[in-house]
């Protein structure tokens, strides 16, 4: 059921969709986006490729199980929210940091990010679990 | 100080996803479990101990005050919720390590197990309706894979009831939840509580509230309203009947008290003698319907429905000494409840069937197990001086006191129906003749121990409970005084805005 | 604009119970899916519609300049719609493999945990 046009493709789409996910996560800071759709298209993207090279191939190229992802991210976005906990807020309370790099350039960086980048790893675990697990039924 | 409100939530959540990322390793799992479990109790205990000594707290996640932000507070009944929850969590991951067989164990028994305790802890103390809700599907999404993972032709079938009717459940809640924050526009119980003495459409506030006792009636398994429970109950794995047994019908009462404490206040006389009827009837339904059923498990779990009856028949009459009778029969029932859920289980090791007709004499080859079971079985019966009877007790004083004779005979008959049943399981499982088909597996110490000990510790705890009445009817009757009287909680929560 | 969606919210109720009476699988799941909808969009007409002014604080003013939509129910529904995706792909799978097991084409076949 392959076609060559659509694995062609999909070896191309591949890097630019997973690209364009993280573009989604980190712009979701202050505009739309976020870590759940980034999440999502990430998780699409995988899933295309699913599609196209069957999952065990799909299962391969992801190297990690998704469970472990869901786990990852779920610590990532815990620890994120303790930061305000260490600092004597209560759980979850944002802070922000400035880290000057070089020549006068700062990166501003909030824990919000983190919990973000942990939604995103536990949305595409969880929806890579329940979507592959379909695929391999039949 | 203000991380203990967040401890019984993060605790379970990081114990879990350890465990994701230990996918596979068997030993692994099993330590993060019952490590994990233990830091809950350990947590769970200062926590009731703050709430003791300083009366209710609450904490504003992400620093956004109430009732903006979310809240999540804690006033006695929540922390020894949190409690009773936290140690049955521990005893019944002790007891999972000889009973859940390490298949289940691999596709992350554990993990889902913490997951659920998370939901419920969240549900016990999270101080807005939204939230509630977001907890409860937590808690049920675990349970849903719980009642599933292993995949047997009973399991699924029990399942696929469970989640629809607790799917169907959720969604009441949802509506009344969306109408609620239309008429009020807030959710944060403690505004609400503020805010709805005053609404303009008082019937309407009536509505919500029907609309919520059917949701937490679904998940409480109360008349009309629970025949998924004993649909489904007994086709688990024994721990995770046990750790349901325990917990999850409870959360839904504890929302009911809750919601019905602290927000739906406005048409009593109708709202409360309606809980009263219902109560009643749940009684006497689950224990007819255990009386016809010869499956250990099942008798159990329609023994649930019945005790279940009791608890909101405090809430019904609406009290001090009744609501101080309901958290009684709650800490009681729950400790109760899930041991002999626990004893079901070694029975069934030790005979090898649920089925009373083919289970025998263990009186002679297990007499340390049928002591255990008499402990627990005559404490939920109500015999004195085991912790069951001061629950009854109580509650029917109240009635009596309330001038509800109905409700008190009815207690007392239903009381006297359980202690049929008690006994049907007594003479059918451990008098008699030694069943034919026993076939009792070898038990290695350590699995022996892992069997026992939580039966042993919970008993134990039955007893004291029973014979120290003193200390727990003084923490029940400050609970009661708190839920009658939410104005510390109010304040603890929206601070100095009244 | 608030009867019209009314209307639509009593008639995905209805299509909901319906579908869930009819003792079938998929129908189930239909009527699961169709009542969560249904919900969601009584959330949002409960909370009041305002058409065309977002909840959008100009840069540098503290306060909105104008009564605008309240976010509050929005979020309520962002959070419930994903709820619902992640329970009812759940339910899917369980009811998919439910029915593979026990090669049963109708929920009235499954009676065997009830007695």
């Amino acid at each position: 059921m392959t076609s060559v046009i659509l694995a062609t493709a999909t070896r191309y789409l591949m890097p630019m969709l997973l690209l364009f996910s993280a573009f989604l996560l980190f712009r979701g800071h202050n505009l739309p986006g976020g870590g759940f759709i980034g999440g999502l298209v990430a998780a699409a993207t995988f899933i295309l490729h699913s599609l196209v090279f069957g999952v065990g191939e799909t299962r391969k190229i992801l190297r990690v199980r998704p469970v472990k992802l869901m786990g990852l991210g779920l610590l990532i976005a815990m620890a994120s929210g303790l930061v305000g906990v260490f600092t004597r807020a209560p759980f979850l309370t944002g802070k922000w940091y400035e880290l000057v790099l070089g020549q006068g350039d700062k990166w501003h960086v909030g824990t919000p990010v983190f919990f973000d980048v942990g939604v995103y790893l536990v949305v595409i675990g969880a929806t890579l679990i329940i979507i592959l697990s379909l695929a391999e039924e039949d | 100080m203000k991380l203990l409100l967040i401890l019984p939530i993060i605790l379970p959540l990081t114990t879990a996803a350890v465990g994701l990322l230990c996918w596979r390793s068997i030993r692994a799992q099993q330590v993060i479990g019952l490590l994990g479990a233990g830091g809950l109790l350990a947590a769970a205990g200062s926590l009731l101990h703050g709430v003791w000594q300083n009366g209710p707290m609450a904490l504003q996640l992400g620093n956004w005050p109430a009732p903006f932000g979310i809240t999540l507070a804690a006033d006695l009944f929540s922390a020894i919720m949190v409690v009773l929850a936290a140690l049955m969590g521990f005893t019944v991951a002790l007891y999972s390590l000889a009973t859940v067989d390490p298949r289940r164990v691999r596709y992350g028994y554990f993990c889902f197990y913490h997951f659920l305790l998370m939901g419920v802890c969240g549900v016990f103390l999270t101080g807005d309706l939204f939230n509630m809700y977001v907890w409860f599907e937590v808690m049920l999404m675990a349970s849903f894979v719980l009642m599933a993972l292993g995949g047997e032709k009973e399991q699924l079938e029990g399942a696929i009831k469970y989640v629809t009717l607790n799917l169907i459940s959720s969604a009441v809640f949802l509506t009344g939840l969306g109408i609620l924050y239309g008429m009020s526009g807030t959710l944060n119980m403690a505004h609400l509580a503020t805010v709805l003495p005053q609404s303009e459409h008082p019937f309407m506030v009536t509505t919500v509230a029907m609309l919520f006792l059917v949701a937490f009636g679904i998940k409480s398994a109360v008349f009309p309203l629970f025949f998924w429970l004993p649909a489904s109950y007994h086709t688990p794995p024994v721990a995770v009947s046990a750790i349901f047994a325990g917990l999850l019908t409870k959360v839904g009462v504890y929302s009911l008290m809750r919601v019905f404490t602290l927000l739906f206040m406005g048409d009593v006389a109708y709202t409360h003698t309606l809980i009263l009827i219902i109560a009643g009837f749940t009684m006497v339904t689950g224990v007819l319907g255990a009386a016809a059923q010869g499956e250990f498990r099942r008798i159990l779990s329609f023994h649930i429905i019945s005790q279940v009856g009791y608890m909101i028949m405090g809430l019904g009459l609406f009290t001090p000494l009744a609501l101080t009778g309901s958290v009684f029969y709650i800490m009681h029932h729950i400790v109760v409840k899930t041991n002999l859920f626990l004893v079901s289980g070694v029975a069934r090791l030790l005979g090898g069937s649920y089925r009373l007709e083919r289970l025998g004499g263990l009186s002679l080859s297990a007499p340390g197990l049928s002591l255990l079971f008499a402990v627990s079985a005559f404490s939920l019966a109500g015999i004195p001086p085991l912790s069951g009877f001061w629950a009854k007790l109580i509650l029917i004083i109240a009635s009596f006191k309330d001038a509800s004779y109905l409700i008190a005979a009815t207690a007392l008959l239903v009381s006297l129906l359980t202690l049929f049943s008690m006994t049907k399981i007594w003479a059918a499982v451990f008098w008699g003749e030694p069943a034919v088909a026993a076939d009792p597996q070898p038990l290695s110490g350590r699995r022996r121990a892992a069997l026992y000990v939580p039966i042993i510790l919970l008993a134990l705890i039955t007893v004291t409970i029973g014979l120290g009445t003193g200390p727990i009817l003084t923490l029940a009757e400050r609970t009661a005084d708190q839920l009658i009287d939410p104005r510390a909680y109010i304040r603890a929560v929206l601070g100095s805005v009244q | 604009m608030e009867l019209v969606a009314a209307i639509v919210v009593g008639g995905l109720f209805g299509a909901a119970v319906y579908l869930l009476l009819w003792r079938t699988p998929v129908k189930l799941i239909i009527g699961l899916v169709l009542l969560s909808n249904a919900i969601n969009l009584l959330i949002f007409l409960a909370a009041g519609l305002t058409r065309g002014k977002p909840p959008i604080i100009p840069e540098g003013s503290l306060r909105a300049a104008q009564a605008v939509a309240d976010p509050l129910p929005q979020a309520l529904i962002l959070t419930a719609i994903v709820i619902s995706f992640g329970v009812l792909a759940f339910t899917l799978v369980l009811f998919s493999r439910t029915f593979k097991t026990l090669a049963a084409t109708h929920l009235d076949e499954m009676k065997t945990t009830d007695s």
